[in-house]
């Protein structure tokens, strides 16, 4: 079947809204199709970018606070004259909110893990995975000055078995930071840098443990008022390793 | 407060101003909470509360103003017979353009191609519970998906008419 006819169907195959027999054929003709699997990597490539970019915008803690005071207001004026209806409307509302929650919010720390996947993922995808492409820390770690509000330092991988590929910019939370990607064997290692902050600290408590998830496993630990995370698919052993030197270095 | 953080990130996107998007959300829950009674248990809250700050920003002097400048005509254009371009692979796009043009390109779509990329994109709605949202039928949405991210691949190549007419 030429790929003018799947090429329409591409976008909502990535959106999941293609029927259960659809979304297999189109998984088996990716599978046959350098054309249209190159034509999905794109589109996937720019729903990630548009999802990353679309999460912009915080209210203020002060713009929330007003809003929950006049709704607290308004709920007491309701109990006042209303009772009744206003504790039917309490209830719906806590049992949509229950509701959209076990649907559809993710956990703070797991949105944090999840912006990390796709920007390992995307990085990955990526025909230019980095901005500076160099396995000499002395090269990479003077690209982020200027660049990044902090510093960090990065250890000596002669004979260890770990590559430093290079690195780039990356966001989390709306805060800059530094993503640098290793190698280890056929495995990619992302180590994504950010300051530590009260914010992060709240969303995503340091644990010093490696943890699977979505598939990868994570390791993050804080130092020096930095925060760490270490993102792949490589075995916890190979992260452990290359998290064990990062620590070396920067103690 | 429900979806206050997606209501607020969306409000901000729609008005690109934090005043009116604060006064929008606001108002939102205002009018949720009065409504209320209309909301029809079983149906979608999500889509229920969005449609109702969609409604306000299109009612509000902004929102006016854009869909007065806004051609929305070939509703009906799904984009399946639209040749696929491979002239301009979103990943050489992407990776020149970092996440700030990204939110930037997305600055210059129009917003009722804007919208539909952000219900779908980042606040994952199917294409269902947007069709509930903008009060529109399905098919729309596809159309109206597909030329936002046309028009969001000509931002990101700088053509910023492309932008406004895809």
């Amino acid at each position: 079947m030429p790929d003018d006819i799947w090429q329409p169907k591409l976008d909502q195959y990535l959106d999941s809204e293609l029927s259960a027999e659809e979304m297999r054929a189109m998984d088996a003709h990716l599978r046959e199709c350098a054309s249209c699997a190159s034509a999905a990597l794109g589109r996937l490539q720019l729903k990630r970018a548009t999802r990353l970019a679309g999460q912009r915008y915080t209210p203020s803690g002060e713009f929330r606070r007003r809003i929950e005071q006049q709704l607290a207001a308004k709920s007491r004026v309701r109990r006042a004259w209303l009772w009744v209806p206003a504790l039917v409307t309490i209830v719906v509302l806590l049992a949509a909110v229950v509701t959209l929650g076990r649907w559809n919010q993710r956990s703070p720390s797991e949105q944090v893990l999840a912006e990390l996947a796709d920007l390992h993922v995307a990085d990955l995808a990526s025909p230019t995975p980095v901005d500076v492409a160099s396995s000499d820390r002395h090269t990479v770690k003077p690209w982020f000055q200027g660049k990044l509000p902090f510093t960090f330092d990065l250890p000596e991988l002669q004979g260890t078995g770990y590559t430093l590929v290079g690195g780039r910019l990356a966001y989390l939370q709306h805060e800059p930071g530094a993503q640098l990607l290793f190698s280890v064997g056929a495995h990619h290692i992302s180590v994504f840098i950010f300051r530590e902050r009260p914010e992060l600290e709240r969303t995503f408590p340091v644990h010093d443990s490696t943890s699977r998830v979505l598939s990868f496993h994570v390791e993050s630990w804080a130092a020096g008022g930095l925060r760490y995370f270490a993102f792949s698919d490589a075995s916890p052993e190979a992260i452990e390793g290359l998290c064990r030197l990062l620590k070396q270095a920067g103690a | 407060m429900p979806l206050f953080d997606s209501l607020y990130n969306f409000a901000h996107w729609l008005t690109q101003n934090r005043e009116e998007a604060e006064d929008l959300v606001q108002e939102t829950y205002a009018k949720a909470l009065q409504g209320f009674g209309s909301f029809q248990l079983g149906t979608n809250f999500r889509a229920w509360i969005f449609r109702i700050l969609r409604n306000t920003f299109l009612t509000s002097r902004t929102g006016l103003a854009v869909t007065k400048t806004v051609p929305l005509e070939d509703e009906d254009d799904q984009g399946q017979t639209v040749p696929v371009s491979r002239e301009t692979p979103e990943s050489i796009l992407l990776a020149q353009a970092g996440q700030q043009q990204v939110q930037a390109a997305l600055e210059r779509v129009p917003v009722m191609f804007r919208e539909v990329l952000l219900l779908c994109d980042v606040e994952e709605m199917s294409y269902q519970e947007i069709a509930d949202t903008l009060g529109v039928p399905i098919g729309t949405v596809m159309s109206r998906l597909y030329r936002a991210r046309k028009a969001l691949r000509a931002a990101l190549e700088g053509k910023g008419q492309e932008a406004k007419h895809a």
